[in-house]
């Protein structure tokens, strides 16, 4: 009834191609920003902040940046955990070094050496392809754990190689460190995702983003047509590995405060990623928020649901979530295998008509 | 978006806060992932000390005690939300068996008041009470177990080591990495040589690592490792026939899960501890009677008497008795975190108050101050026998080096200090 | 010989034992792949959980027995029985069998034509689930695995050596028996795929899904088989490992050091895994003996994939994989 595009009139082509076409969906989307930037951050406390939204918010950004590389640009990766260790450690090193500087320019430099770390471990794949060249970003993955583990420069030579985040300020408000309040956490982390996702979504329906579809497609093609593989490809891995980078480097500084390489940015990280990427939608940027939210909340939404309300011991719950999330996968991909966005897109077609189908 | 604002309201629902209890402990444990096999009896003994002090003097001083336990998994980030999740119930202090997530927790329990007590792990040198004023890891870090290791190896050899070669193998983490640099002090001072051999995580291959120390032929191999590590490094040095008796690990390194997997071929092998262990101790008949008998014991209830199940116990004895301690200072039983933690700063724990607790003869006796949050770091030396199925105590309490140590904590607690402005307390 | 050179020898000659036992996990996902285009995430996770399921038959226990006693309130840990090794090994290949039907019926029979990202994502739903429900039937706590093999350092091979060269070579028994059983393994795999029907038959579908569905060849039975003898391929890995180390979670990893052999041998061939695995294992020991001292050692996580992945730029798909053709 309200969601339908019946009198809704475009005159001119700039209207046509908006990302939200319909005037319900437009309404919803100022909605949920409104909702986002002007309710939650009075209403959030520690809790919410640190379990909920802050790990949500920054694996999206870690999900929009592998969904442009795997999704939009076909190449799959398995070294996110690993870009995203440059990401934190680059930002450590330039919040030690350069205390003067904003934080934000240090979150922002960090995905910018992220950018050509991942360039440069992209570059294997104008000659592999598919799950070997999954497998070999796994070399990325390992050797870059094993880097910052094992030369003390990056850990500014501390005794245990743990790395801390000092305290830094935006506007007088801290934003990492212990004293940070959950709305400044959230703040920050909201601001950058929203720039970071308005970004993407521009990126890849403009020129550049049909590059890398037509190259997720079938390459050899793209090429005939006169796509430049190398170029398109390193492009994707730079753009990805920026975002994965921003993610890695709040995640340490916003989110943790403290970080260990090999725990904090393991293989798990990388898989836990591409699951996200995955269960949300390939290609799609709704779908990176949908798998974030998916795997960041129903573990601790399960969590509370068997130990906090039906008082299970807490390893037998913890068991079962593992067997729950493990078979809401796959009944997910038995029943929709393109993943929540497309699901999301099949009720709005359903909507569309609603209620009288034909 | 709806499909996420309806789960956080299926979240909320599920968020319903339990009530207010009168002194309520957070058990952040892990039953599973990679580390279970140790986090099991460390929570089952953690949780079933407290038991027994509800359903044998009604709690302390009166006031029921309630343990939360919450799963991280060994997994910093679970770790986080447990400890975000339990804070708000009025948590009095936090144990979680977690180098990683102890280093994430300093920051947050200075910053909301509540005290974190790691015994034998975590950051040593919040041993330093003057930086860290909400941390306590009495009764020994790893740099004290460290030295007590070097100590006992200097008895062993008349007081000399030099010219010997002395292997570290250690899980290559944080963790791992904590007794290096006063090994290598210890080595510059008594003329011994420190050969350093890594294992990543999990540790689950170290063929490479054994053929090296084979060629080398360390006088003495020392270990940190923690979980599989530890069964797979006793396995292949018996495998390469390395003297068992010249092998020593942690206090982490030296639990029933890591040696009976290599059956036979582990008798012999030595460990740190800090504690005594099996149930000899006058403790474990009301354990028997008032939890186990009971049918209340935590978990499956198999792992009463273990080394790692006589660690938990230990660990909630010591902060039991600071719970009184604060109560005997504030004068009313329902005590606060901060209240606790000026408890844990005043603690001291005899040997006569251990005898009287049912513990005679397990651990050293200490006291706190405003500056000494590290107690006197012994430890003593157990040796695993293999067809009792039992670790022997081979010595007793062996103290550390204080003058190595106390330099390297001051360093490295005033590296902290500068890095996040602390002033100096205690002063 | 000189000194360095004999421990070099050794080094490479315990990487070659070391790199069987990585081309036996190694299998299991070249059999699944070939069969049926599956790259199967869960494989680390059967060898856990079929290595799992032999302990717990061999010792007694009751499966569930912390489930049932929580929700019940019993104490019920045991039947009190202790099975022969291989009495309890026939009851875990019925196991695994019975697994690959359900993984067949439940996951696999919806997912027919999907493309191959969506069912490695099944697989790793699957290892979720495994993992959630190994633990849950037989306990998070580590567990000794005694099948009656050898271990330790094999005094033969040491004394020979010695007498030969002045300095004793050390090989682990349980490497020789790996060794042998391996050999066993890849010699009956390959007699069933070139001598009996189904061999053929899992032959025929592995070159083309269609051309074996129109010539009679039932796609469903094919990948019943193929899961069951990945599955008691990963038994027979998850004895191997579990021999050395005790049963628990971290077996569910060495799934991580089959990934780089996959890559060098190519997904599809049996010998490449062979060949690959003893490449990365011989490759990564002997780079761990002359570069690891050098720059600070535990390389050998890392080593092994950058190995590949040089060899990979050059040969992308790897040793023995099937020509890429592409046409637009």
């Amino acid at each position: 009834m309200l969601y339908r595009e019946a009198g809704d009139f475009k005159t001119r082509y700039v209207d046509d191609s908006q990302t939200f076409p319909i005037r319900f969906d437009r309404w919803r989307y100022y909605a949920v920003l409104a909702i986002a930037f002007g309710v939650v951050p009075f209403l959030i406390n520690d809790y919410w902040a640190n379990a909920v939204f802050v790990p949500f918010l920054i694996y999206s950004i870690a999900a929009i940046g592998l969904n442009i590389l795997t999704g939009y640009c076909g190449q799959v990766s398995l070294g996110t955990g690993g870009f995203m260790a440059v990401g934190a450690y680059a930002c450590y090193k330039l919040m030690t070094a350069f205390p003067e500087v904003s934080i934000l320019i240090h979150v922002l430099l960090a995905g910018g050496v992220t950018a050509c770390v991942g360039v440069l471990f992209g570059l294997p794949s104008l000659r592999i392809k598919g799950f070997y060249l999954a497998v070999a970003t796994l070399a990325a993955q390992f050797f870059l754990v094993w880097l910052f583990n094992k030369v003390p420069w990056f850990y500014n030579y501390s005794a245990s190689g743990q790395i801390n985040a000092p305290e830094r300020t935006i506007f007088g408000q801290a934003v990492t460190g212990a004293s940070t309040t959950p709305a400044a956490k959230y703040l920050f982390c909201l601001v950058i995702l929203f720039a970071l996702a308005w970004l993407a979504r521009n990126l890849t329906r403009g020129t550049i983003g049909r590059k890398w579809m037509a190259i997720r497609d079938m390459d050899i093609a793209a090429e005939i047509i006169g796509v430049n593989p190398l170029t398109t490809k390193l492009s994707a891995f730079a753009v990805s590995s920026f975002y994965i980078g921003v993610a890695g480097a709040l995640f340490f500084a916003v989110y943790l405060g403290a970080a260990e390489v090999g725990e904090a940015f393991g293989i798990q990280k990388s898989f836990l990623v591409l699951f996200m990427v995955i269960i949300g939608g390939l290609g799609s940027i709704f779908g990176s928020f949908a798998g974030a939210a998916f795997l960041v909340l129903m573990p601790v939404v399960l969590k509370n649901l068997l130990v906090g309300t039906l008082g299970w011991p807490t390893d037998l719950a913890a068991h079962i979530e593992l067997m729950i999330v493990g078979g809401l996968i796959i009944l997910f991909l038995i029943v929709e295998p393109h993943g929540l966005a497309q699901l999301w897109r099949l009720s709005k077609e359903k909507l569309r008509l609603w209620p009288f189908p034909h | 978006m709806k499909k996420r604002l309806t789960a956080l309201a299926a979240l909320a629902l599920a968020c319903a806060t339990p009530a207010f209890a009168d002194l309520n402990i957070p058990n952040l444990s892990y039953r599973t992932g990679p580390f279970a096999a140790g986090g099991i009896p460390y929570a089952d003994g953690f949780n079933d000390y407290f038991t027994l002090l509800n359903e044998r003097d009604g709690g302390i001083g009166g006031e029921k005690v309630v343990v939360t336990e919450c799963e991280t998994a060994y997994n910093t980030e679970k770790g986080v939300e447990c400890y975000e999740a339990t804070k708000g119930n009025g948590a009095l202090v936090y144990n979680p068996l977690s180098t990683g997530i102890t280093y994430q927790l300093i920051p947050k329990v200075s910053a909301d008041h509540i005290p974190l007590y790691t015994p034998g792990y975590g950051r040593t040198s919040a041993a330093n009470g003057k930086i860290f004023e909400w941390v306590f890891n009495y009764p020994a870090n790893y740099w004290d177990g460290a030295s007590d290791i070097v100590n006992y190896l200097l008895g062993e050899n008349g007081g000399d080591l030099k010219g010997k070669k002395i292997a570290l193998v250690y899980h290559n983490s944080a963790y791992g990495k904590e007794p290096i640099p006063t090994l290598t002090k210890l080595a510059e001072k008594h003329g011994f040589e420190l050969i350093e051999v890594p294992v990543d995580s999990p540790g689950q291959e170290q063929k490479s690592q054994w053929l090296q120390i084979r060629r080398d032929k360390p006088d003495y191999v020392l270990m940190w490792g923690w979980g599989v590590m530890n069964a797979v490094a006793i396995q292949e040095a018996a495998n390469i026939n390395y003297p068992m008796d010249h092998f020593i690990g942690v206090w982490w390194s030296g639990s029933e899960n890591d040696v009976l997997p290599a059956g036979d071929a582990a008798n012999g092998y030595k460990a740190l501890t800090l504690h005594g262990s099996g149930s000899d101790y006058p403790v474990y008949a009301d354990l028997q009677k008032y939890v186990v008998g009971a049918g209340k014991a935590s978990g499956a209830g198999d792992q009463i008497g273990t080394v790692l199940y006589s660690r938990g116990m230990y660990a909630a004895l010591v902060i039991s008795e600071a719970i009184r301690k604060s109560q005997e200072m504030t004068g009313h039983a329902a005590i606060t975190a901060t209240e606790l933690r000026d408890g844990f700063e005043a603690l001291e724990i005899t040997e006569a108050r251990m005898a009287e607790l049912g513990l005679p003869n397990f651990g050293q006796p200490f006291a706190a101050s405003c500056t000494d949050h590290g107690g006197p770091g012994q430890a003593m030396i157990q040796q695993w026998d293999a067809s009792a199925r039992k670790w022997n105590l081979i010595t007793p309490f062996i103290a550390p080096d204080d003058e190595v140590i106390q330099p390297l904590v001051d360093a490295d607690s005033a590296a902290f200090a500068a890095e996040n402005n602390i002033a100096e307390r205690c002063n | 010989m000189s000194e360095q050179l004999l421990y070099a020898a050794e080094a490479g000659l315990n990487g070659l034992m070391a790199g069987v036992l990585y081309a036996l996990v190694a299998l299991g996902f070249v059999l699944i792949f070939k069969a049926s285009g599956i790259f199967n995430y869960a494989q680390g996770v059967l060898a856990l959980f079929a290595a799992l399921t032999l302990v717990g038959f061999q010792n007694g226990q009751v499966p569930f027995a912390h489930l049932i006693n929580a929700v019940f309130g019993t104490q019920i840990h045991e039947f009190g029985w202790r099975l022969p090794a291989v009495v309890a090994i026939l009851l875990t290949g019925a196991v695994m069998v019975l697994l690959a039907i359900l993984v067949e019926r439940l996951i696999l029979k919806h997912l027919v034509n999907q493309a191959p990202i969506i069912l490695f994502m099944a697989t790793i739903g699957l290892a979720y689930f495994l993992e959630g429900f190994g633990d849950i039937m037989w306990g998070a706590d580590i567990k000794k695995l005694d099948v009656g093999l050898p271990q330790g350092i094999s005094d033969t091979v040491e004394s020979v050596t010695d007498s030969l060269f002045g300095y004793g070579f050390f090989i682990d028994r349980l490497d020789i028996v790996a060794s042998i059983v391996a050999a066993l393994l890849v010699l009956s795999l390959t007699l069933f795929s070139q001598f009996t029907k189904y061999g053929r038959a899992l032959r025929a579908v592995a070159d083309d899904h269609q051309a074996a569905l129109s010539v009679g060849i039932s796609l469903r039975f094919i990948w019943v088989m193929v899961w069951s003898i990945a599955g008691i391929v990963a038994m027979v890995a998850g004895v191997m490992w579990g021999a050395k180390s005790g049963v628990q979670f971290s077996l569910s990893l060495i799934a991580l050091k089959a990934l780089p052999v996959l890559m060098l041998g190519g997904f599809t061939s049996i010998p490449g895994a062979i060949v690959g695995g003893l490449i990365i294992g011989m490759g990564e020991k002997l780079f761990e003996f002359f570069i690891g001292p050098m720059i600070g050692g535990a390389t050998e996580n890392w080593f092994a994939y950058v190995l590949a992945l040089l060899f990979l730029v050059f040969r992308p798909q790897g040793l023995f994989g099937e020509r890429i053709i592409e046409r637009v």
